[in-house]
């Protein structure tokens, strides 16, 4: 067995030695809670297709505070994704060259953010209007 | 040359991401504080059948699968490849671990649609 004891700088807490890196753990951690929604909605799938009491306790469980306080979580997460996902798009995307130049970052981001508000002001719009 | 499955798993990576990029926000804030909450939207409008009738449509049914699952596909690929980074150097169990369980829940959602019927 070797005597050589060679230095090997720990990786412990590497991300927190940057700001970059912070982005990018938070951005990676956001993937966490995409699956939770997934998994709750996947249960109510589930419920649902058990019937109407099956699904009535579904709707009950997501009235418990718990449940309301980690959809508040779970709001703040995905507003993040989303902001994140669209930071990223310049980047993440194919190439485009329109006129033989590179399509800006900001406009690339821009667009995103702006879809995504408008599909989702829409959404929560039509939710409204859905007849009683 | 063996052909690589990264460019499918990408690719559903990749739907998810946009998927809930877009729409993600406004879900969760319509099924799990305004829906509860009875704030805004009618109190009605997660009721048994208005969500039944929505899973029996056929947009509906697809609208639900394609959610539910490519969320569940966006987050396992991004939970697998983050794993190394917070200094699990896994391997092929880690693999089938996260892309099994979207896998899972995939079929599970796939069933409980069908049996919801048209």
């Amino acid at each position: 067995m070797s005597a050589r004891r060679p230095y090997v700088r720990s990786m412990a807490g590497w991300w927190r030695r940057d700001p970059f890196f912070v982005r990018y753990m938070a951005r990676e951690a956001t993937a966490v809670l995409v699956v939770a929604y997934a998994v709750i909605q996947l249960v109510g799938l589930v419920r649902l297709g058990q019937g109407q009491a099956a699904w009535e306790g579904w709707l009950q469980a997501l009235r418990h505070p718990l449940s309301v306080a980690l959809h508040l979580v779970l709001l703040a997460v995905f507003l993040y994704h989303t902001w994140s996902w669209f930071r990223i798009m310049p980047k993440t995307m194919p190439m485009i060259l329109p006129d033989g130049k590179r399509l800006s970052p900001t406009l690339i981001t821009g667009t995103g953010l702006a879809a995504a508000a408008v599909l989702c002001i829409a959404l929560i719009v039509a939710s409204m209007k859905v007849a009683s | 040359m063996k052909r690589s499955n990264a460019p499918i798993f990408w690719s559903m990576f990749g739907a998810g991401g946009m998927l809930s990029a877009l729409f993600g926000p406004a879900l969760v804030f319509i099924t799990g504080i305004a829906v509860p909450m009875a704030i805004l939207v009618p109190p009605d409008l997660m009721s048994y059948a208005h969500a039944h009738a929505f899973a029996q449509h056929w947009f509906g049914k697809a609208c639900l699968f394609a959610f539910v699952s490519l969320f569940l596909w966006h987050g396992v690929h991004r939970i697998f490849h983050s794993l190394h980074d917070i200094g699990l150097h896994t391997g092929i169990l880690a693999k089938l671990c996260c892309y099994g369980g979207a896998l899972a829940g995939t079929l599970v959602a796939g069933w409980a649609l069908l049996s919801i019927g048209f």
